[in-house]
């Protein structure tokens, strides 16, 4: 299968969510590297490319390995690696190096091996809705056939060795993706926040560059990998995560027994827009989504499903609008398509 | 004399600290560049190669600034918080040390052990996790329990010292 199509299917992990309103998806990345060899940010393009090949072999050992496509991102036009990085398949930074760097991406997206991003191997398994435990053993299942190919650097002491400290140890960052309007707009997403960042856990923006939150959603993950089981990290995001969806299905609670009408017509109004506009900006459309998904878990919006909504999510955003058109298009003609497409979407409801 | 990281004539010969122990270094023109030595500065230069240059300790101190696997100096570690090798970890392993148990509150991997490992890591693994429950333990003041702990990391370091033939 080729790039063109991966974007005809609609994410694995976005495909069979359970019915669990505020979460997402699930996902478990371990960090791993190879035995005496640079770390890619440090070595030279022969290591880089060596490790690929590696990586190439060690997947012979991959049981289903005939399901995983596989590109290296200097034979991909930044359009296609923006694609990959639309869909959570690689991260910003590996889509901006160069030599040996690649991915490794199951069929249906739920495992990943990202080669020569900041450290040689990153391996992901996203999982939908709240799954942290299967993600793990998918991981942990796949690092093990791995393993049988590749020496991994490793210290008894520090455990996985990886080219930041802050990943030593188990390698592990467990994340769980949350909507949460419903914290937003009762204003108590920025408590909810501070306490989950004092207790050692990280909360970041899903979408977009830095910490600002476009569509509401938010990405917790652990970020202490030392000195803990896998199975521990994971058990303790869990429990957070839990505690934070229930913050958030009151906080829904909460305005719809006293603001039902400012609900109403914030989803309203955002279904309007939606349905009407002639341009519209990514920000934008996450935002209105987002309410519109809201109106969804509420009830609100009985034609659509929050599926669609998900869907939708992923495909207006540059890379995907632009695949699908099959042209690169200038920042208005985008616009316009994005509106065009949430538009259409909305009239077959 | 050949480079200590490749096969190459070594051109600089040095002294250098590696975990507090002094070690010779020898480097080829290139490696000698990776670890950030000046070659076009010629007082350094031939400073070292004539053994005219300063005080030995300042030299010593100069070059303890690279990992002499990959080459990465210190400086660019601290500028870039990444290290260059796994092999860093030891160069650097003071300040790492110090950074690791602040990010993470502990020294101790407990997690995952590849397969591929020996017996003596799994082992070095299950002691340390036994540590951990022994000071749980002794801090909620459950001595029965720590004893048991105890007595249990006592078996498997007997059971794991190489016997060395002096014992009976
Ligand atoms: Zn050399
Ligand atoms: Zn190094």
């Amino acid at each position: 299968m080729t790039l063109d199509g991966l974007l005809q299917r609609h994410g694995g992990w976005l495909e069979s969510g359970p019915d669990e309103g505020p979460v997402i998806s699930s996902r478990v990345r371990l960090a791993r590297n190879l035995r005496d060899t640079t770390f890619p940010g440090w070595a030279s393009k022969e290591v880089r490319n060596r490790v690929w090949n590696e990586v190439v072999l060690a997947f012979d050992g991959v049981p289903d390995n005939g399901s995983f496509l596989r590109w290296r991102m200097d034979e991909l036009s930044t359009l296609d690696r923006d694609l990959l990085f639309e869909r959570h398949l690689i991260s910003r930074e590996l889509a901006e190096r160069q030599t040996g760097s690649g991915v490794f991406v199951n069929e249906d997206e739920c495992r990943a091996v990202m080669v020569n991003e900041e450290d040689h191997i990153r391996l992901q398994s996203l999982q939908p809705g709240m799954n942290l435990q299967k993600a793990w053993e998918i991981a942990d299942e796949l690092d093990n056939a791995l393993e049988q190919g590749l020496s991994y650097a490793f210290s008894s002491k520090l455990g996985y060795l990886t080219a930041c400290p802050s990943n030593v140890g188990t390698g592990l960052r467990a994340s769980v993706m949350l909507h949460l309007p419903g914290l937003v707009l009762t204003e108590e997403i920025k408590p909810v926040i501070n306490a989950v960042s004092k207790i050692g856990l990280a909360v970041r923006g899903l979408w977009g560059e830095g910490s600002e939150a476009s569509g509401h959603m938010f990405q917790i993950s652990n970020q202490i990998t030392l000195g803990k089981p896998e199975l521990e990290i994971i058990t303790n995001l869990e429990q957070i995560v839990l505690e934070v969806i229930e913050h958030e299905k009151n906080a829904r609670l909460r305005l719809m027994s006293k603001q039902e009408i400012r609900v109403h017509d914030h989803v309203g109004r955002a279904y309007g827009i939606l349905a009407n506009a002639a341009l519209m900006a990514t920000g934008e459309a996450l935002d209105l989504l987002s309410a519109l998904r809201m109106g969804v878990d509420l009830g609100l919006t009985p034609n659509m499903v929050r599926r669609d909504i998900d869907r939708l999510f992923i495909r207006i955003q540059p890379a995907h609008l632009q695949k699908e058109a099959g042209v690169v298009l200038s920042p208005e003609e985008r616009d316009i398509k994005r509106a065009q497409l949430v538009r259409k979407f909305l009239e077959g409801k | 004399m050949k480079c200590d990281l490749c096969d190459k004539e070594a051109v600089v010969h040095m002294t250098q600290v590696v975990n507090g122990e002094m070690k010779e270094v020898h480097l080829c023109e290139e490696h000698a560049i990776a670890q950030g030595i000046d070659l076009n500065s010629p007082i350094s230069i031939t400073d070292i190669l004539m053994g005219l240059s300063g005080p030995q300790k300042n030299i010593a101190h100069e070059l303890s600034l690279a990992c002499p696997r990959c080459g990465m100096a210190r400086e660019e570690f601290r500028k870039t918080g990444r290290l260059g090798c796994p092999d860093c970890y030891k160069t650097f392993m003071a300040e790492l040390t110090m950074a690791i148990k602040a990010m993470h509150h502990s020294g101790q991997h407990l997690g995952k052990i590849p397969a591929r490992e020996g017996v003596q890591t799994k082992v070095k693994s299950k002691i340390a996790r036994l540590q951990q429950d022994l000071e749980a333990a002794i801090a909620r003041e459950d001595f029965e329990k720590a004893a048991k702990l105890r007595d249990q990391i006592k078996k498997h370091r007997e059971e794991n010292t190489p016997d060395d033939g002096s014992k009976k």
